[in-house]
């Protein structure tokens, strides 16, 4: 391995990591919205909405990424209806596209995890709260919605590893994010296993910082799982008594 | 020149394209059916490195896991497209080829989907093994099964059987994985609908059919997994 071919390549893919980690965060935040909408949606019981959900889950889990990204990339500009429209200078942008596509499809997947922790929320907790008299939009924020995500974080935080592994795809359609990069120089100088350790060290270390970060959340969000800390202290207090 | 509608280009005839997208979704399924059996053959030894190898292996394991499920597999592909295609150059010349030799697409795909697949089949495998009871391996070696006998008989059905769900969301990935493998050139459904849509100006309707057909297959291999996990947990009793 040369060590300073690979220290340019660092330096250059590195350049490259603000776009993959802006295409991941905007589409995650909005993909995370749609999921919810979409979760509520399906659990709704109101079957137009539920149908709906459920056909939206089917066809964006059933079909490839880089599917959904040609159709609205290249696909929408077949009509010129929409060439026209207002929203043209938005759908010819690769990187706005790319995010569109990341997001509807993420929110797919998202939205069965949200809705698993939707329904793993505890109905006496509901009742408890309900019992108190909270109205219903009081209970889903105070209640439903911090247990569910509770429960859905684990499984959230996968998503969101697949999330940063798919902004790569966007480098199809020559969007240069550190995938893009990475081929570009693999492309002009062949040496591929050098440009493959330093673009997967990248992708590594983004996805293990993630993981960490998800577990800190975990942690945090679950402090009646823990023992109390005046309590562990009372403990100690008490031995040495 | 008027341009054919949506089901004329899904027509057999002069200005369909449903001879050539089928190909290309035969294709698709090659892809995928063979880089789930190379990523099902990884599977297996990793699990069992994890399961029973020694210090070594098992840290070799997991870090194949790790770092497989860590990086984009998009870049997989890129390694083994360039990296086959500079090794296999660099020893056609010291044959006396000179000039550039490209590595097959459908191997690098494959190979490559089946590395990256390696990855999930490995765990599957592995948590499988762990919902087998000991009991049963307890009661194989009671009555005198040799190893062989015992892996044969009780411990690969038993494990197929808790492995089957997990297999079938590993093959509903790998199949969507195989579109990544249009990069290298090979003919499969989304390569296929590309050149379609370069040549009739129609991405939308070849894109979408394209989409159309990849629905198809998953709910196909759905229906028929469904099928395999009941016929494989007869005389299991539930509830």
């Amino acid at each position: 391995m040369d060590w300073e071919f690979t220290q340019e390549t660092f330096v250059s893919l590195v350049s490259a990591l603000p776009l993959t980690l802006s295409l991941a965060a905007t589409a995650i935040a909005l993909g995370a919205i749609l999921a919810l909408a979409l979760a509520l949606a399906r659990t709704s019981g109101i079957l137009v909405l539920d149908w709906f959900a459920r056909a939206y889950v089917f066809v964006f889990r059933g079909t490839p990424l880089l599917v959904q990204i040609f159709l609205i990339y290249y696909g929408l500009s077949q009509f010129p209806a929409v060439r026209h429209s207002i929203f043209w200078p938005v759908l010819r942008d690769a990187y706005w596209c790319a995010v569109m596509a990341l997001s509807l499809n993420t929110a797919a997947y998202a939205s069965e995890i949200i809705r698993g922790g939707l329904l793993s929320v505890p109905h006496g907790q509901v009742e408890a709260a309900r019992a108190c008299g909270m109205p219903r939009l009081m209970v889903f924020r105070r209640i439903v919605l911090p247990l569910a995500i509770r429960q859905a974080l684990p499984g959230y935080g996968n998503e969101m590893i697949s999330m940063i592994k798919a902004t790569s795809l966007a480098s199809i359609i020559t969007i240069m994010e550190v995938t893009g990069v990475a081929a570009r120089i693999i492309s002009e100088t062949y040496r591929a296993i050098e440009v493959f350790v330093v673009a997967g060290f990248i992708y590594l270390a983004i996805n293990f910082l993630l993981t960490r970060l998800v577990q800190l959340v975990e942690f945090k969000l679950s402090p009646h799982l823990r023992q109390p800390e005046n309590a562990a202290q009372m403990a100690i207090a008490g031995d040495a008594r | 020149m008027t341009q054919p509608g949506f089901f004329d280009l899904l027509s057999f005839g002069p200005d369909g394209w449903a001879k050539a997208l089928m190909a290309g979704a035969w294709m698709t399924i090659l892809i995928a059916l063979s880089g789930y059996t190379i990523g099902a053959i990884i599977g297996t030894f990793g699990a069992w490195a994890k399961i029973s190898g020694g210090k070594t292996l098992h840290v070799a394991a997991d870090a194949y896991t790790t770092v497989l499920r860590g990086i984009p597999d998009l870049l997989v592909i890129y390694l083994l497209y360039f990296g086959g295609s500079a090794a296999i150059t660099s020893i056609g010349r010291l044959f006396g080829a000179d000039g550039f030799i490209s590595f097959p697409g459908f191997l690098a795909g494959a190979l490559a989907v089946g590395i990256t697949s390696g990855a999930q089949h490995t765990e599957v495998f592995r948590g499988a093994f762990k919902a087998v009871h000991r009991g049963e391996i307890e009661a194989a070696i009671a009555c005198g099964m040799s190893r062989s006998l015992r892996f044969r008989r009780i411990i690969a059905p038993l494990t197929l059987r808790h492995a089957l769900p997990g297999l079938g969301n590993v093959w509903q990935v790998v199949l969507k994985e195989s579109a990544l493998v249009s990069i290298t050139g090979v003919v499969e459904l989304l390569r296929q609908s590309q050149i379609g849509a370069g040549s009739t100006g129609l991405p939308f309707d070849f894109y979408l059919i394209a989409g159309l057909i990849y629905l198809a297959i998953s709910t196909v291999s759905s229906i028929a997994m469904r099928q395999a996990e009941r016929h494989f947990s007869r005389g299991v009793r539930r509830g």
